[in-house]
């Protein structure tokens, strides 16, 4: 199937190879930090983790949004999503090989990464993310693969993969959730302390990766024929309206508890991020940005009308993009590392090398998911044309 | 090494009740298993030889022998002057580079008093504790929240309670940075060689990429000897067993009020302040 991939136009040619010379270059970045080191990061004693593990955490919510479709189709029969099921899966598989690369390039030792299963150590959680990870990775490589190639021979898929699409939804649940648990459960960093972690993460996964499918569908529907009809858009937008008000829930419970509550290692790092700390206040601005994308998309994707505009829908699913990016890919890791356990303030930002790097593996993922994609919608076609 | 009837009944009944059994039980059950289990080589033992070079698995007879061990600091007798005594010695014996800016390397360090004490700090307290500088270090937590994360057991904790690192099986993730409530850890971001002034031939360097901290010594307590730091503080730092009633340090907290790094975490921290 995978030779669907070798043909096709002049655009598509150029795209890939516009993103293989990102890719080179985020490599060839990543070859000076493995010579000099994580020195040329941004990253400190205080905020010893910073923009990969940021990138991870919120990948890992895009892969685990795939399930926001597999579950009412293979469960409920919802026959719309029939056409874009497959376009989930393939998007969870580029978010999870994004996943695994992100915490590869954040390896101070990566040529030791194979210790995590020479010794594999159960009471770490980071050991366990591995296992989901990886599971999650393979689970939709086969669902996906196998069900485009039977539906590719005009044939029923075959009985067992029922079992391992079945499997892929509590495992979808799973691999956020041991992401959360990365930070839920360290004492003396107020900010990740809070048993909401994981459902947080979970609301913001299911409201940004349905965002990223519908803009994806406008995309694939502009430059091929193909279609995931107006119904599929629908629901997938009422999905990202529910998940993205309990988002913004969440925060205010969150907000309520360390505010309430008034106890200073809690309250210090929102206070950090949404007011400053003693004169420090680089990430002020982006969290009210986050907080007024959350809100403006919250009204347009209420309202019945604004939310079928087929003009107005990409935008709200932009903003929504925005508000769950800068909160999970800035302000989460930050917010948990500002103040530093001596309650000194040491700052974020990451360096250019670093952006490149970070830029490089995005630019990775696009590649193999536009490859998924070819596949897919080339096998698509063919059907349709018999 | 014997374990007193009390406490053998009490330690037994509390593993039984934790459903510990096993290895746990087993081992206090019969004192001399531990001895047994006290002589195989760690890890770092294996990699790092003792300072006279004997890499040999027979542990030194004259080696210290605790149970758990911890370190008192008194900060009636630590003067600035002392306090730099010791943080330049651990320093020198252990080539922990000085290198500038956010990306350093800390065995040990001072703070004053609201940031190694944040939320407890007492605004009327006296004058003479809330203005001094506190020194830091790692605390050598009886249950560290820094050995529970870390992926690949190059965070563990020994018998005697120091928490050790293995510099060749880390891989660099930090968890264990986060993990530390302290900010005890550092981790090298570039070579730190370029950065160690003059080098101590006996103590290895380390490369880019791994985490490192204090580590109580461990190979000078290999040869019988303290810790650099309580050797160079002039009687200010006491490093002892806390598990032993006997020792000086338990009978400097029998007589004088202590106090411990964030306590509420349940971390234990095995490093006392004499306030
Ligand atoms: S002080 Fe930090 S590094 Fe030291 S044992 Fe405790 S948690 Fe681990
Ligand atoms: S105990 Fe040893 S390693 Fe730890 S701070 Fe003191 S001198 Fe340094």
């Amino acid at each position: 199937m995978l030779e669907k991939a070798l043909s096709g136009s002049k655009l598509y040619w150029t795209w890939l190879i516009a993103l293989l010379v990102v890719v080179g270059a985020g490599f060839g970045a990543y070859l000076v930090q493995y010579n000099k080191g994580l020195m040329i990061t941004g990253m400190s004693r205080d905020v010893s983790w910073g923009f990969y593990i940021a990138q991870f955490t919120f990948l890992v919510g895009v892969a685990a949004s795939a399930v926001m479709l597999v579950l009412p189709y293979y469960l409920h029969h919802y026959k719309t999503f029939g056409r874009i099921t497959i376009l989930g899966e393939f998007l969870a598989i580029a978010s999870v090989i994004m996943c695994i690369l992100f915490i590869t390039v954040d390896l101070g030792k990566p040529s030791r990464i194979l210790n995590v299963m020479i010794h594999p150590t159960p009471n770490s959680i980071l050991f366990w993310d591995m296992i989901v990870l990886n599971g999650y990775l393979i689970i939709n490589l086969v669902a996906g693969w196998v069900t485009l190639e039977s539906e590719r021979k005009n044939v029923p898929p075959p009985g067992w993969i029922k079992f391992v699409i079945y499997l892929s939804i509590p495992w979808a649940v799973s691999i956020h959730t041991v992401t959360a648990f990365l930070y839920a459960g360290l004492p003396g960093r107020g900010f990740w302390l809070t048993a909401i972690m994981a459902p947080r993460f979970l609301a913001s996964a299911f409201a940004a990766g349905p965002a990223v499918l519908i803009l994806l569908g406008y995309l694939v529907k502009k430059l091929t024929r193909f279609d995931a009809g107006r119904e599929a858009f629908e629901t997938l937008a009422k999905i990202v309206c529910y998940a993205i008000i309990l988002h913004i829930f969440f925060f205010l419970l969150e907000v309520f508890t360390v505010a309430y509550s008034a106890i200073p290692s809690h309250t210090s790092h929102l206070q950090y991020l949404y007011f400053g700390l003693h004169g420090h206040s680089m990430l002020v601005p982006w969290v009210w940005t986050a907080l007024a994308c959350g809100l403006t998309a919250i009204v347009l994707l209420v309202n019945p009308r604004t939310r079928q505009n087929p003009t107005i829908l990409p935008i709200a699913c932009v903003l929504v993009f925005i508000c769950t990016w800068i909160d999970k890919g800035m302000a989460m890791i930050s917010g948990g590392f500002v103040p530093n356990p001596l309650h000194e303030i040491t700052e974020y930002s990451p360096t250019g090398l670093e952006l490149m790097i970070t830029i490089g593996v995005y630019a990775a993922g696009m590649l193999v998911l536009t490859i998924l994609y070819k596949v897919a919608l080339g096998v698509k076609a063919e059907e349709e044309a018999v | 090494m014997g374990v007193d009837r009390r406490k053998f009944l009490k330690l037994a009944g509390v593993s039984a009740a934790l459903g510990l059994g096993g290895t746990a039980g087993f081992q206090l059950l019969k004192p001399g298993s531990l001895d047994a289990a006290e002589r195989m080589p760690t890890p770092y033992q294996m990699v790092f030889p003792s300072e006279q070079g004997n890499s040999d698995v027979t542990p030194n007879p004259e080696r210290l022998k605790g149970r758990r061990w911890g370190m008192l600091i008194d900060m009636r007798k630590l003067t600035p002057a002392k306090a730099q005594a010791a943080i330049e010695a651990c320093n020198y014996y252990h080539n922990v580079p000085k290198i500038p800016g956010k990306q350093e390397i800390k065995w040990i360090w001072t703070a004053p008093y609201p940031n190694v004490f944040p939320e407890t700090e007492n605004r009327w307290a006296d004058p003479d504790i809330k203005n001094a500088q506190f020194i830091t270090m790692c605390n050598h937590c009886n249950n560290p929240p820094c050995v529970r994360v870390c992926p690949t057991k190059a965070t563990f904790q020994r018998e005697d309670g120091v928490v050790m690192m293995d510099m060749h099986r880390c891989i660099g993730c930090r968890f264990c940075m986060a993990g530390c409530p302290y900010g005890s850890r550092s981790f090298n971001f570039r070579d730190p060689r370029p950065f160690i002034k003059k080098e101590y031939p006996l103590y290895p360097t380390r490369t880019k990429g791994v985490v490192e901290k204090c580590t109580f010594c461990t190979e000078r307590l290999a040869v019988g000897k303290l810790p650099y730091c309580s050797e160079a503080s002039g009687g200010a730092m006491v490093f002892g067993d806390v598990d032993d009633a006997g020792s000086e340090l338990r009978q400097l907290l029998r007589k004088r009020y202590s106090i411990r790094r964030k306590p509420n975490l349940g971390t234990d921290p095995q490093v006392y302040y004499l306030v």
